[in-house]
């Protein structure tokens, strides 16, 4: 390894990255505008889970469709104090069957007297929970079942405290995977690697240029985003902030990693774009980023385990959210190293200049 | 400084490069030539280390190319394209920095007439401005063996020209230049030796002068029509219709003058066409369209 090669390639990486105003300033504000979108949707009050239409409203022809001031109209008031709900007048029936059949709504209830009339679409999840919430409410509370509610001790994780840590590992994946992934490709294919080939440069100065550059633009950026994002959200975080940035490292690296084995082939953008999506998009999904897997089926669970995001999200949010040290979350560091190697391992063996 | 056995490239079931051998010597300008497809390229790259030959054998310096052979070697790709966003002195830093020994950036600037472009980015430069600067990229590494590929294809004819006073001048320091090219003005002006290759193969070998002499002997004079008021084979020379022209082929191009003043045609408009390397060409790879 000629140090002065590595890096002369890993300058020129930097500078092309920092020079590229758009990808740039992109890097930085999409996972601060995802935050900041997450933040404000279920930080407010206003958020609502499920859309109730109630017919026949009277505003309805002058202003049909809107969220209507439901203290004004006659449904149970069990029902009506829930929270999470959004009530939404129709004028007639036939108005609000048709935006119930297209799940425009989740439930369509006609204002009255009892008897109530309310329909709900077989094929809606969320149609069910509000048939069972509906006539829950209805119960008088006297003949409910005894139950009692009991508080969360330790104080709750915001969803946002939740979500972030994922917004910026899916961030970093995406990053890692096309930065090194596409970017190599599009160099083969336009010939910048043949002109590095001809030169003294060998393939594992160049690789580990461009990863190493990476991993130092990725955890570069999530310094940067977090940063600016706790000075808005003011995350918890109960463990290590050393802990998490060595997770986070170890997780940037696996992601270059598999970002090598994707550029190590290959001279179509089209397919390596196709190649990215395919596993980038089922990684977002399996590991956690955006909800949960509890409860999903077992090969499900089985199958995010392929994914080095999975273990990068595991070890973050258990530092976050539970205080967890290196010795706890060893079983995600072994996972992710041995990744790495494997990923490293696979692309040093395949890399071509030329093909 | 370069010995080419017996070399083939195949690729699946084309033959790229048909069991050519060739030798160039140390200090000279080494000329490629053939029509599209010919194989010119193959070779080049083969011989450059960019991909592997199926068989044959690459001697440099009389040894097999090591892995010095890319430290002393300096190559003009027919096209590429470099690191984005740098401008034009960082790329040839960038690219100073991956060999042991280089050149002055300040020199090759100077030399190749970069200073005007020299702080824009790399793909904001004119073809002309281009192809002097991937040449100066080629001579970073003050390269004992310089590969041009097609260098000044797509260059107007100053821009060419002046590209030639450069491959001149890196002549006259002594260095070993191999040159492909579809000029072949370009050829006949800077090569010391041909080789043309079609089909894959090397079809003829020789100084420009010792090609001409072999292949296209004959000078060409070209009259019009009108001038000639006679039955044409009443004329002891080979002749051909061009046009409104009769073009006579001859060795002897007293004879020839002799013989059209006898017959009193009239040669006021007369102008007599030495044979070139491009007819050399034409007459020996043929005249059909190859794609």
């Amino acid at each position: 390894m000629n140090l002065k090669r590595f890096w002369t390639m890993l300058k020129a990486r930097n500078r092309e990255f920092f020079r590229d105003r758009s990808a740039f300033g992109w890097n930085f504000l999409f996972p601060f505008l995802i935050v900041a979108g997450f933040g404000v949707i279920f930080g407010g009050q206003s958020h609502t889970e499920y859309k109730i239409g109630i017919y026949p409203h009277p505003n309805s022809p002058v202003q049909p469709n809107y969220p209507v001031q439901i203290d004004q109209v006659k449904i149970p008031d069990a029902f009506r104090n829930m929270r999470l709900l959004e009530f939404i007048g129709f004028a007639t029936e036939a108005e609000g069957l048709e935006k119930l059949k297209h799940h425009k709504i989740d439930f369509l209830l006609r204002i009255g007297e009892p008897p109530h009339e309310y329909y709900v679409s077989d094929e809606s999840p969320k149609g069910y929970v509000l048939e069972q919430m509906f006539k829950a409410s209805l119960v008088p509370p006297e003949t409910q079942l005894p139950a009692q509610k009991k508080e969360i001790r330790a104080s709750a994780i915001r969803y946002i405290d939740w979500l972030f840590p994922g917004i910026l590992a899916m961030n970093m994946m995406f990053s890692a995977l096309w930065g090194v992934g596409y970017v190599v490709v599009r160099y083969r294919k336009n010939g910048v690697l043949k002109r590095l080939k001809v030169t003294p440069l060998t393939a594992f100065e160049y690789l580990s240029a461009q990863a190493l550059s990476r991993i130092f633009l990725l955890m570069f950026t999530l310094i940067v985003v977090w940063t600016g994002c706790d000075l808005i959200f003011s995350f918890t975080v109960l463990g290590s902030y050393f802990d998490l940035f060595l997770v986070f490292t170890l997780g940037s690296l696996s992601l270059t990693a598999l970002g090598l084995v994707l550029a190590s082939r290959g001279t179509s953008e089209e397919l390596t774009t196709g190649i990215l999506n395919f596993i980038s998009w089922p990684m977002m999904f399996l590991s956690e980023v955006w909800f949960s897997l509890e409860g999903a089926p077992g090969w499900v669970k089985i199958t995010a385990q392929i994914f080095p995001l999975t273990h990068l999200l595991t070890a973050a949010r258990k530092i976050m959210h539970d205080g967890a040290g290196l010795a706890d979350i060893s079983l995600e560091i072994t996972i992710l190293t041995l990744m790495t190697f494997t990923f490293l391992a696979i692309g040093a063996s395949l890399f071509s200049w030329n093909k | 400084m370069l010995e080419i056995k017996n070399l083939v490239k195949k690729y699946k079931n084309v033959v790229a490069v048909d069991d050519i051998s060739f030798a160039i010597d140390q200090g000279i300008c080494f000329g490629l030539l053939g029509p599209n497809g010919a194989g010119k390229t193959t070779t080049i790259e083969v011989i450059e280390d960019v991909i592997p030959p199926t068989s044959g054998e690459i001697l440099y310096k009389g040894k097999p190319r090591s892995a010095s052979f890319k430290d002393e070697v300096g190559i003009q790709f027919q096209s590429t394209s470099l690191l984005a966003l740098l401008t034009v002195r960082e790329t040839l830093e960038t690219f100073q920095n991956l060999y042991q020994k280089s050149a002055a950036i300040d020199d090759l600037v100077q030399m190749c007439y970069l200073t005007e472009f020299q702080n824009q980015y790399n793909d904001k430069i004119s073809g002309g401005q281009r192809q002097r600067f991937l040449l100066a990229l080629a001579l970073i590494n003050r390269p004992e063996l310089l590969f041009l590929d097609e260098p000044s294809t797509g260059l107007d004819p100053q821009a060419r020209r002046n590209l030639w006073i450069l491959v001149e001048q890196i002549k006259k320091e002594g260095k070993t230049i191999v040159l492909t090219t579809h000029y072949m003005e370009e050829a006949q002006n800077l090569c010391d030796e041909i080789a043309i290759m079609d089909y894959g193969q090397i079809i003829a070998r020789g100084s420009p002068t010792e090609l001409i002499r072999k292949h296209s002997p004959e000078m060409t004079v070209p009259l019009p029509k009108a001038q000639l008021k006679l039955e044409l084979d009443k004329l002891s020379l080979p002749v051909r219709e061009v046009n409104s022209r009769i073009e006579l082929k001859t060795n002897d191009v007293n004879a020839c003058l002799n013989m059209l003043m006898t017959l009193g045609i009239d040669l006021s408009d007369l102008v007599i066409r030495s044979p070139n390397l491009e007819t050399v060409f034409l007459n020996l790879t043929g005249r059909k369209l190859r794609e």
